[in-house]
């Protein structure tokens, strides 16, 4: 009976909360361990004989370019984001609605050079809008090089992310609420404060982190749009340091920085992070009856329109290039067919290694979490395991990449490099399906833990009766966006990569480069449809979406 | 799902086995493996040619290791130190020579390339020059009416038309502009760049990014090489986009071929540098590198090679000082570059 009333409490039996916990912090270990022998392998080999200090002016003019740029990305971002899911949320009738979440899966998917000339055709100097400014009157078009335009493309490859998880978390509230809320007759006010803020809140850290993380090492993007050398991040000094320069010490040493630089953010943030209780639901759909005034309605309409126009647009510019390419001789094309199996196969095993890792550092997490008095240590290890992990995306991959290369050596680096990619892929894609798979888990721990601990379920009885029906569409989400960013991925495969190995960006790429542009669009247009695909596959039925939350 | 799935895993991962494995080269042969950049390796550059051409007569197997571009292959080689594999480095500019050379792994080539005729008549007892081309400003004949007819007017022209131009810490043509701009403004270069910022639409990473802007129509002209309008001659049989002549003359970027220390068949290596420098390799470079062949090809250059401009002037720099003053010069343009 004591035993019993233990299960009840805890949830876990106490090996599965020792299994829970090994596989997390074997999880974790094995991400540090692996960016660890990278990075120090490259630092070791410190081929160039003279260093150049860290810090002159030039490296805290790009630090304090990267934190603000990073900084506004994310803030716009999850700001905008916030906005969208809630309208999103409230219309759940909204006619098109699944096709609009399946589109917030394909920015993140695309190579970034094909997002950044889409986002050009609408926002360029001869851009659409600029086009229809002119038929207003304005006579110079606006510029978007600078700040802004590395803004706007940040906006455009992470706000959908964050909308889909906003929205995922606030369609897992209890429908009760809204029942409740409609009986008190709150005002939308009053609803936002009281019941949607607090779910948002509990996931902007975690989300704000990531994005900031995504935009301060982002690369071309910045180059591409910030108009110039005034806009330099970390991640053009670290590269710039491994090219002509040759400094691989100097590149690690940076890189350092920049992980330092941003784990004080994210330590901040994760202080910010509050344990939160999920609410206990009887189930149901979950129906909004605060969005039935005719306002609301208005209002939600023209928002859902303005952010599904903004990440479309530039997606059917990528689209309408891409269908003015010869798209029947690329099909029939064979390293087109190659690439492709390339591609899904190193996007498939990378995405389920994301998902295995991600469940190890989750679950041991919750298990932490929901121990009946978790020492406070625990609590810190808990709380910052997703950040962790999170970390590896600050390791610039041509460091991760270049350390590799010389731990495997060039004799075996043929055989290893697929490996290596997968691996890197999926350490990449980690902290976006634990930013999908970690908040779905601690809901439905919080709902069926206790049921399962007092109907006698676990291990693998509730992984397949309860944990695998509940969790099945985040999980499959997940997997869908890991395989959509592997798929979008050039910068590992650039390094490894040997004519035995091209990717379809890599091929798209090599099109570029020789001035195949209308290849290179037609394979753009391939990518993006793969992307939808994914997106589609990890939206799952819409029906469904609505109802079992 | 979990069945279908496992079975499309399966047979993916097989696909992919399939497709690292390789052709195993024949046992008894002799094989060349030629480092290289990945524009020359890809099905639309010299690289299958050369490879079929050169193996009818050397009796050999030429195995290609391609890198991003000319600063990822010596990275590559650096990182690989004497454990490389590779017989030949082919795809380094004359930019990259000296720190090509201080890393001590080629060997002096020992042929005789009296063959080659580049401008700015560059020689080498190490490197071998396969091909050259030089940068120019590339302009949108359609919208730009009135191109700079020199670096100058460049510089100095109208900033509403604006230049997409690469990045000189990241990429090749972004340090030949950096060089070029250095060889006619000398010590005046900082105050030509403050200038010349304000026609910079934007500064790619690579060559790639800017061309795309300039296709798209983002930006009527772009810095690329007097080649380029080539392609679109031969391949898109359109005349819109034509190189400018600048007056003060053209900087100019020589491809160049070198034969590795622990070549393990010097001879063999050293006959694809002879080969290199024949008809037989030259022939191919036009149209599938779109650039100039570095030696006499055996027929005329095909007739779109025939409305490119000759540069009047060629400026090249020593390898010796431009790895001396790099550094230095790009943190000049750094300086120019980022003032507001």
């Amino acid at each position: 009976m004591a035993r019993r009333h233990e299960h009840e409490l805890n949830m876990l039996t106490r090996g599965e909360y020792r299994r829970a916990l090994t596989g997390g912090t074997l999880g974790l270990a094995g991400i540090l361990l692996f960016a660890g022998l990278g990075t120090g392998a490259l630092f070791r080999a410190g081929l160039s004989g003279e260093t150049t200090p860290l810090f002159d002016a030039y490296m805290w003019r790009v630090l304090r370019f990267t934190l603000l740029q990073a900084s506004l990305s994310a803030i716009l971002s999850v700001g905008l984001a916030m906005i969208f899911a809630r309208a999103l949320a409230r219309q759940p009738e909204f006619p098109g609605r699944g096709w609009i979440l399946r589109l917030m899966g394909v920015p993140l998917g695309l190579p970034v050079i094909v997002g950044a000339l889409g986002l050009v055709t609408v926002w360029g100097r001869n851009g659409w809008a600029n086009a229809a400014l002119s038929e207003f009157g304005l006579k110079e078009p606006v510029s978007i090089y600078g700040l802004t335009g590395i803004l706007l493309a940040h906006v455009f490859f992470n706000f959908p992310l964050a909308a889909r998880v906003l929205l995922a978390g606030l369609e897992r509230l209890p429908p009760e609420y809204w029942l409740i809320a409609s009986n008190l007759g709150m005002k939308p006010l009053g609803i936002f404060r009281l019941i949607e803020w607090p779910e948002m809140k509990r996931q902007i850290p975690a989300l704000g982190g990531l994005i900031f993380m995504l935009a301060a090492t982002s690369f071309t993007l910045v180059l591409l749009l910030g108009g110039g050398p005034a806009a330099t991040t970390l991640e053009v000094a670290i590269y710039q340091a491994l090219r002509f320069d040759f400094d691989p010490q100097r590149a690690v040493r940076l890189s350092l920085l920049q992980i330092a630089m941003t784990t004080v953010l994210l330590v901040l943030l994760g202080l910010l992070t509050k344990r939160h209780a999920e609410g206990a639901t009887a189930g149901g759909a979950s129906r909004r009856p605060d969005g039935r005034s005719w306002r609301n309605r208005t209002v939600d309409f023209l928002l859902i329109l303005a952010g599904t126009a903004f990440v479309a647009l530039p997606l059917a510019s990528v689209a309408a290039a891409g269908l003015r390419a010869d798209l029947l001789r690329l099909a029939g094309e064979a390293p087109v067919h190659r690439a492709l199996l390339t591609s899904l196969a190193i996007a498939a095993p990378s995405g389920l290694i994301s998902i295995l890792l991600a469940w190890m550092i989750s679950n041991c997490r919750q298990a932490i979490l929901k121990a009946r008095a978790p020492r406070p240590a625990a609590r810190l290890y808990a709380a910052s395991l997703p950040q962790l992990s999170s970390l590896i995306l600050l390791v610039p991959p041509t460091v991760l990449g270049n350390g590799w290369f010389l731990l495997i050596g060039p004799a075996r680096l043929q055989p290893a490099a697929p490996l290596l990619i997968t691996l890197i892929n999926s350490l990449m894609a980690l902290p976006f399906v634990l930013s999908i798979l970690d908040p779905a888990l601690a809901a439905h721990r919080e709902r069926n833990g206790r049921l399962s601990a007092s109907l006698g379920l676990f291990g693998w009885n509730r992984l397949l009766h309860v944990d695998w029906p509940a969790l099945r569409r985040p999980v499959l989400m997940a997997l869908c966006f890991a395989m959509a960013l592997s798929l979008g991925d050039l910068g590992v495969v650039a390094l490894f990569g040997s004519d035995d190995l091209v990717t379809l960006p890599w091929l798209l790429y090599s099109r570029m480069g020789s001035y195949r542009t209308a290849d290179a669009a037609g394979l753009a247009l391939l990518l993006g449809l793969l992307c939808l695909a994914l997106s589609a596959a990890g939206t799952g039925n819409i029906k469904r979406m609505n109802g079992d939350g | 799902m979990t069945a279908r799935l496992k079975t499309l895993i399966l047979s993916l991962s097989v696909a992919l086995a399939a497709a690292l494995s390789g052709q195993p080269a024949g046992a008894a042969d002799k094989t060349l493996t030629i480092y290289t950049y990945e524009s020359f390796t890809s099905e639309w550059g010299p690289g299958p040619k050369v490879k079929e051409a050169f193996e009818k007569s050397c009796a050999c197997t030429v195995n290609y290791v391609s890198a991003a571009d000319g600063v990822a292959l010596l990275s590559r080689l650096k990182l690989e130190g004497a454990a490389t594999k590779a017989d030949i480095v082919l795809g380094l500019d004359t930019n990259l020579i000296a720190e090509a050379k201080a890393t001590g792994f080629f060997a002096p080539h020992g042929i005789d390339s009296s063959a080659v005729k580049v401008p700015g008549d560059f020689k080498d007892d190490v490197f071998v020059p396969y091909d050259y081309g030089h940068f120019a400003v590339v302009y949108d004949s359609d919208t730009l009416k009135t191109p700079p007819k020199s670096l100058k007017e460049l510089v100095e022209g109208d900033p509403a038309q604006k230049i997409a131009i690469e990045d000189p810490r990241t990429s090749t043509p972004g340090l030949g502009l950096l060089l070029w701009v250095k060889s006619v403004y000398g010590d005046k270069a900082p105050e030509a760049w403050a200038k010349l910022k304000n026609r910079v639409l934007t500064v790619t990473p690579g060559w790639s990014e800017a061309y795309g802007l300039f296709t798209k129509g983002e930006v009527p002209m772009v810095l690329s090489y007097v080649t380029s309008p080539a392609y679109h001659i031969d391949q898109e049989k359109t005349e819109r986009y034509k190189a400018a002549d600048f007056e003060e003359g053209h900087y100019i970027q020589v491809e160049v071929a070198g034969m590795v220390k622990s070549a393990h068949d010097p001879d063999l290596a050293k006959s694809f540098l002879s080969f290199m420098v024949s008809p037989a390799f030259q022939d191919i470079i036009p149209t599938t590198n779109w650039m100039m062949p570095a030696a006499a090809t055996s027929k005329a250059l095909p007739d779109a090679f025939g409305k490119l401009i000759t540069p009047k002037k060629t400026f090249l720099m020593s390898p010796e000082e431009v790895a001396k003053n790099r550094k230095a010069w790009i943190d000049e343009w750094l300086g120019a570059m980022s003032m507001n």
